[in-house]
């Protein structure tokens, strides 16, 4: 390793002033090296201009060591793009462009990605890929669906039926979240956080918690911890029951289809008892919950597992012993292990492919230190693994959840939130949370009085929609709704 | 009044009951009560009422087609021995008349589909034309089978002459050929395995891809006729299975009917059961429907002891 990384643990606070700055060529070797052969992968990657000059700042994540690893070099207009040599950095690059005009030089392919700057067309008014030829034709998705869906574009470069390229363009859902947190945290720092990406509310809000909590020393108690790590389980069951269930219908697979709907809701309801809301709004707050649980309330909630997770188990496997919705699954938008790695995938689509990437494993952060989760990972890369990695961690989600809901007291001591905090000043934080989707990683930068002065999201959905183009590649234009559903990316978490 | 003129009207006004059939059955086994048996009339009644749009890159063709489509579907249907009694028009060959004019109602949807100018509009409509060539190939085998049998060649000769004593004897072709025609049935009027009725999602249409630009009375008009084709492909699929002397009058008609739905109530049953297949699969079940037809020919004219 050429350079010194700063090197964090996750979530992790440093000065400002021990953040390296080193120069471009170095910069790019040693970041370079570290995803094409130490194998870590690119949490976050942006600008800020820090006392007149503009930093780059590149957070990977290492799995092996446990740890997140930043490093910084200074740079004017334009810098020679970092994606020819490591292609996870394409979407990022594009997304820097964008956000403040610093041109990635040798970049291939450099359009907007959100369409939110002053210059910007409206969204998805831009080049595309064409294919010329005969028999070659172009289909356009989208912003606008049939069905109730968030709003992307997809224009299809197909050959009959076969799709030779996918090109996704998104940026329609764009609210600006990222330009409201400067200056934070306020009172509205929490609500907006929480309505980054719906599905994975308290996902967000669990990751900017422990990311401000770490800035200004807070420690919240075990009994919180095990209270929003509820939360986060109970999340992730409810999505992928969903998820399940719409992928049986996408291959109109009546039973599953309709049992998951409605065992989905069941699941939101528990929720809903926890704090109020379905999706776990107000639960999670800084420096611990909104809610105590309390035994009596978890006994209850243990009871309406038992009676729900039968019926489930039943839906499921049902699905997965149809021979006729195997042979729509199987061998269908297969994205390789070399693919998914290369283009930077996380979370359980990455898994699928054979990955191993999962955060609560490799930087276990609040609940997950002290109840560790076994990490899936499956091989295939199709929409089978894709499907079957959603059964075999909602069966590792009950089993914690079982765990943490018997395991709280009668009324869990010192759980409430408080409303008084002070960052640091001049720092950085980061803090990295395996939403349902996959890695989420926020990182924040304060200023002399300990506001933030920078607050970067990446969402799952920000690594994987280019993992759902390369599914689709020479694979058949009917099959694009499975794969889409298979992947289930959120527009609103990559438009911000 | 005749019989034929029974079956007919009868035909015409219990139609739009077979898509609430099977929606009921399929809501069944999804575990909620689902939509009226005669939600397709609501819808109709609805439909009847409002405007219509079109596409602006369409000629016209559009708002002809659903009718045109409509008119071939009922002139096809008074070839068709509906029950144990004879059609209104027929002559000898009128098979081939009948198999045209739905071939005709099908190429006019496709042109009308085209007409509206949209991309997913044009590809349901090459997987329609694509699978309609192959469907046919079993329409023609069966027809072929039945020609042999029976040595007639008007529909009604063909689908009435098939009685308990042929059965006896071919029993084993006629249960092959009509599996093949009940196959004929599932692709033709895009039911599950086939294709999704229910689906939201214009990649993986075929037929519904076809009509997403209609709107009132012509959508009226098509989810009319698109009843209506279910209903006369359940008829070839019944009047080859029934025996023709086995009942006549009120109970030839009552069988008949009650034939349908039951047809109806399976299809319900096959669309809860299973997924749909992949597009790329669907020609090797045409083609296995087909090899249902030929083999039963095929055995007919070597081992029939004719």
């Amino acid at each position: 390793m050429e350079a010194n990384f700063l090197t964090l643990s996750n979530p992790g606070v440093a000065a400002l002033g021990n953040l390296p700055v080193v120069p471009l060529d170095e910069f790019r070797r040693s970041v370079i090296s570290g995803v094409n052969e130490d194998g870590w992968g690119v949490s976050s990657f942006f600008s800020v201009e820090l006392d007149g000059r503009n930093l780059l700042i590149c957070v990977l994540r290492d799995d092996s060591s446990s740890k997140l690893h930043l490093l910084s070099c200074e740079v004017g207009k334009s810098y020679k793009s970092l994606t020819s040599e490591c292609a996870a950095f394409h979407w990022f690059e594009r997304e820097l462009r964008e956000s403040t005009g610093i041109e990635p030089v040798g970049h291939p392919w450099l359009k907007p990605i959100r369409f939110n700057t002053d210059e910007s067309p409206d969204p998805g008014v831009t080049d595309y890929f064409t294919l010329g030829g005969e028999g070659a034709h172009e289909v356009s998705l989208g912003p606008v669906y049939s069905g109730v869906n968030e709003s992307g574009h997809f224009r299809f470069q197909c050959v009959g039926e076969d799709v030779h390229l996918l090109e996704i363009s998104l940026g329609y859902q764009h609210r600006g979240i990222e330009s409201m947190l400067v200056g934070g945290p306020t009172k509205r720092t929490l609500p907006i956080i929480e309505t980054i990406a719906g599905d994975s509310s308290t996902s967000h809000t669990g990751a900017y918690c422990q990311l401000v909590e770490a800035m200004s020393g807070l420690q919240p108690s075990k009994y919180a911890q095990m209270i929003r790590g509820i939360a986060w389980e109970f999340e992730r069951i409810a999505n992928h029951t969903g998820d399940l269930g719409a992928l049986a219908g996408c291959v109109a697979f009546l039973p599953t289809q309709s049992y998951c709907g409605r065992i989905r809701g069941d699941f939101l309801n528990m929720t809903a008892s926890l704090c109020g809301n379905r999706f776990g709004r107000g639960l999670i707050v800084l420096g611990g919950v909104g809610y105590d649980v309390g035994k009596a309330r978890a006994q209850e909630l243990i009871a309406r597992l038992d009676k729900v997770v039968p019926d489930l188990e039943n839906a499921l496997d049902l699905m997965f012993a149809e021979q006729s919705v195997l042979d729509r699954f199987e061998n269908l938008g297969t994205v390789p292990k070399e693919t998914a790695r290369e283009v930077g995938l996380v979370g359980m689509a990455a898994r699928a492919s054979g990955l191993s990437c999962d955060v609560r494993t490799h930087l276990p952060y609040g609940v997950y230190g002290e109840h560790p989760v076994e990490e899936v990972v499956l091989n295939g890369g199709d929409v089978l693994a894709r499907a079957r990695i959603r059964y075999d961690e909602i069966r590792q989600s009950l089993s914690s959840l079982y765990r943490l809901l018997s395991s709280l007291p009668e009324v869990s001591p010192c759980v409430s939130g408080t409303r008084d905090i002070s960052l640091a000043s001049d720092s950085i934080g980061v803090s990295l949370v395996e939403s349902w989707r996959g890695e989420m990683c926020h990182v924040a930068l304060t200023d002399g009085e300990g506001r933030f002065m920078k607050y970067k999201v990446v969402d799952p959905s920000f690594h994987n929609w280019f993992g759902l183009a390369m599914s689709m590649r020479d694979e058949q234009i009917s099959h694009f709704p499975i794969c889409n559903k298979s992947f289930n990316l959120s527009c609103c978490g990559h438009d911000l | 009044m005749d019989w034929w003129l029974i079956s007919l009207l009868s035909t015409l006004v219990l139609c739009p009951l077979l898509p609430g059939l099977i929606n009921r059955v399929k809501a069944f086994y999804a575990g909620r009560r689902g939509p009226s048996l005669f939600q397709l009339y609501y819808d109709l009644f609805k439909l009847l009422k409002k405007g219509r749009v079109y596409s602006l890159a369409s000629c016209g063709m559009a708002g002809l087609a659903p009718w045109f489509s409509l008119g071939c579907m009922v002139v096809a249907l008074l070839f068709l021995p509906l029950g144990m009694c004879d059609s209104p028009l027929h002559f000898s060959g009128d098979v081939i008349l009948f198999l045209y004019l739905l071939g005709v109602g099908r190429l006019l949807m496709a042109l009308g589909a085209l007409d509206a100018g949209s991309s997913f509009e044009g590809m349901g409509s090459s997987r329609v034309v694509h699978f309609a060539a192959l469907s046919e190939l079993i329409l023609l085998g069966a027809i072929m089978f039945l020609i042999c049998l029976t040595s007639r060649m008007d529909l009604s000769g063909l689908l009435n002459s098939v009685d308990i004593s042929s059965w006896s004897r071919y029993g084993v072709l006629l249960l092959m050929t009509s599996l093949g025609l009940y196959i004929l049935m599932l692709s033709e009027c895009c039911r599950d395995p086939f294709g999704d009725p229910d689906t939201n999602l214009e990649l993986t249409m075929i037929r519904e891809a076809m009509v997403l630009d209609y709107s009132g009375p012509d959508l009226a008009a098509v989810a009319y006729a698109a009843s209506l084709k279910l209903w006369i492909f359940a008829t070839l699929f019944v009047m080859t299975l029934l025996p023709a002397d086995l009942l006549d009058g009120y109970k030839g008609w009552l069988a008949y009917i009650l034939s349908i739905f039951a047809t109806a109530l399976s299809i319900g049953v096959i669309e809860s059961a299973m997924a749909r297949f992949r597009l790329r699969k669907i020609p090797q079940m045409l083609l296995a429907g087909f090899g249902l037809t030929l083999i039963s020919l095929v055995f007919l004219l070597f081992f029939g002891g004719r």
